[in-house]
């Protein structure tokens, strides 16, 4: 009996020891191929880091240009005598069309993430979510010709002056960002924690207190970070921004004056200037104030993350 | 140990793939060149032509290497039109990535290094006027009155002789070669980026702007005026191609196509090309260009004209 037992036991062995290396080489290949990735991802992560890091200090360290000029002058005159390269027209610009653009987005966006999920759940899923998608597909030059077209003009008639600027720029950024904020939301709101709206349900609230006392202060972290993202990608924006914005490098008086925003002095210069003189490196340190404030961003993100998740 | 080993074979093919990357990018122009000598024998041409830069030139070298390559004498040579920009392209042909660098002012005004070791091949002529919007009710601008009004001293139409509105400045970036010709030529001087000018860089966009807003100024090439806007006489000197031509009409520059030292044999064909009856004669007139070959005056770096 013993024998065979034996025999038997070393027979299995051998063949979930095959059955074993076997698997140990599909895992590793599997291990090498994604961390090769991962690798791959994170040099090139890296390497524009560096990139946009080094020609954007450069600016500061090469072309001495103080931080105190960059960030509070407010006379841009890269070919002027004296070269000047205040950057405060910009990035205040930039904050402005931003802050304007989530203000306007965000209530709208959140309105239809609820009517999507809490009011019509069904026909919200069927009709309004492959809609909103459809809205994030259009190419930026076509929001920025329709708002060159449209809004400005209409905005012309209405508010007199030039039509173009900070206002201009915050519409056609707040159609933009609708359906990344709306999308998040929505996710958000679906995935609210199992019996809570029903108990409220239960104790006999209405539908609009649910949403309101319940649904909302639940999701909030979750329902800012849309916020967030959204603010990421208006912050980043270029191509539209640039046809409605007039992009005089100055302060405007009003919202309909020309303005001008980080991304879309990149844009306009980045081309006609030589790589490495003081003009395309000061542009460089533009990017870099981009490239940092999306970190922000993210970070902004990462811990509204956290909350949510206690 | 044996956990280590995956990632160390990992960080080295990640190593060699970089080398690959780096080496092949450095080994392209020297193949080009290799590819030139080796072929001086026979009659056929080969090689790759990169052409990089001003998105003002872009169109007509895109045709005329449209039709370069279908030529059969050069079928073996593949033309590649890349915008960018004047500065993107005179970089990068000065450091070597491109073979052709595209630019619509000459090198020495945007380089700060390496300009002398470029040679000029001008293509083509541009000339370009002020335009305004047709209700502003003025045809004709002195150049002092034009100064003044980018300059900001003059702020509405009635002050020249229009109707009462308000100027509004369409410009370009003040790196654009199209403004710094404009400068140069019509204005004869820099002009600062004044609050609540509009500064756009594709011509089509400045050219509906000033169609659309009330009191708008602003210049465009002659190959975009249209009807919308109307183009306004220099000194009561019309811009068309006979005055520019005769040199009577002085807002014009030329289309610049630099290479780094004397251009390699299949370039160079390239090049001839371009200035050749084929294309000047059709295509540099049909897009809206001079051709460099009808010009009875020249003009160096520096401005100064010649007949």
């Amino acid at each position: 009996m013993e024998p065979i037992e034996g025999k038997a036991y070393m027979e299995q062995n051998k063949r979930s020891r095959g059955m074993k290396e076997r698997h140990y080489w599909e895992e590793w290949t599997g291990r090498i191929y994604t961390s090769v990735c991962v690798v791959f991802l994170v040099a090139v992560i890296v390497s524009i880091v560096y990139f946009v890091a080094s020609k954007g200090v450069a600016t500061f360290v090469v072309n001495g240009v103080s931080l105190q000029e960059f960030f509070f002058g407010t006379k841009w005159s890269p070919d002027g005598e004296p070269m000047s390269f205040g950057a405060l027209p910009f990035i205040t610009g930039s904050f402005a069309v931003t802050v304007l653009a989530a203000l306007i987005a965000s209530p709208l966006s959140l309105c239809a993430a609820l009517f999507m999920t809490e009011i019509v759940p069904k026909s919200g899923k069927r009709i309004l979510q492959p809609a909103i998608e459809l809205l994030s597909g259009i190419p930026s030059v076509v929001y920025g010709f329709v708002g060159l077209t449209v809004i400005v003009p209409l905005l012309r008639d209405v508010f007199g002056g030039q039509g173009i600027g900070i206002l201009a720029g915050c519409l056609v950024l707040s159609v933009m960002i609708l359906p990344t904020i709306t999308s998040i939301m929505a996710d958000a709101l679906s995935s609210l924690p199992g019996g809570l709206r029903e108990s409220s349900y239960a104790l006999g609230a209405t539908r609009w207190q649910t949403i309101a006392r319940v649904i909302i202060p639940t999701l909030l972290p979750a329902l800012l970070t849309g916020i967030i993202l959204g603010m990421a990608r208006a912050f980043g924006e270029a191509l539209a921004v640039q046809m409605v914005i007039g992009n005089a490098p100055h302060i405007p008086q009003s919202l309909l004056e020309s303005a001008s925003t980080l991304t879309s002095v990149i844009t306009l210069s980045m081309g006609n200037t030589a790589m490495g003189s003081v003009h395309n490196n000061a542009l460089w340190s533009m990017a870099l104030v981009l490239l940092l404030m999306t970190f922000i961003f993210v970070l902004l993100v990462r811990l509204l993350e956290r909350r949510n998740r206690i | 140990m044996l956990k280590k080993w995956p990632f160390i074979l990992m960080t080295l093919t990640m190593v060699f793939a970089l080398a690959a990357c780096g080496s092949a990018n450095n080994a392209a122009p020297q193949g080009d060149a290799a590819t030139g000598t080796d072929n001086k024998a026979a009659t056929e041409l080969t090689g790759n032509i990169l052409a990089v830069g001003s998105t003002a030139l872009q169109p007509l070298v895109e045709q005329a290497g449209q039709k370069f390559m279908a030529v059969d004498k050069y079928k073996g040579i593949a033309v590649q039109v890349q915008g960018g920009g004047s500065g993107t392209g005179l970089t990068q042909v000065s450091g070597g990535q491109a073979d052709i660098g595209n630019s619509d002012v000459f090198a020495k005004e945007k380089l700060e290094s390496g300009a002398d070791e470029l040679v000029d091949h001008q293509v083509a002529v541009v000339a370009m006027s002020a335009v305004a919007n047709p209700k502003v009710g003025v045809a004709d601008l002195k150049k002092d009155q034009l100064v003044q009004i980018f300059t900001g001293k003059i702020t509405n139409w009635k002050q020249v002789g229009g109707a009462d509105q308000k100027i509004v400045i369409v410009n370009r970036p003040s790196s654009s070669g199209t403004r710094a010709t404009f400068e140069k030529y019509a204005l004869g001087q820099k002009t600062e980026d004044l609050p609540g000018s509009i500064q756009e860089d594709s011509s089509g966009t400045v050219k509906k702007l000033i169609a659309e807003t009330p009191g708008a100024i602003g210049y465009l090439a002659l190959s975009y005026i249209d009807n919308t806007v109307t183009a306004l006489k220099y000194d009561g000197v019309e811009a068309n191609v006979e005055n520019v031509e005769q040199g009577k009409y002085p807002v014009w520059a030329y289309e610049h196509m630099y290479t780094k030292g004397e251009p390699k044999e299949h370039v160079k064909a390239f090049l001839d090309y371009i200035l050749s009856d084929e294309i000047q004669k059709s295509d540099v007139v049909d897009l809206g260009y001079i051709p460099v070959s009808g010009m009875q005056v020249k003009r160096d770096a520096d401005g100064n004209i010649t007949k």
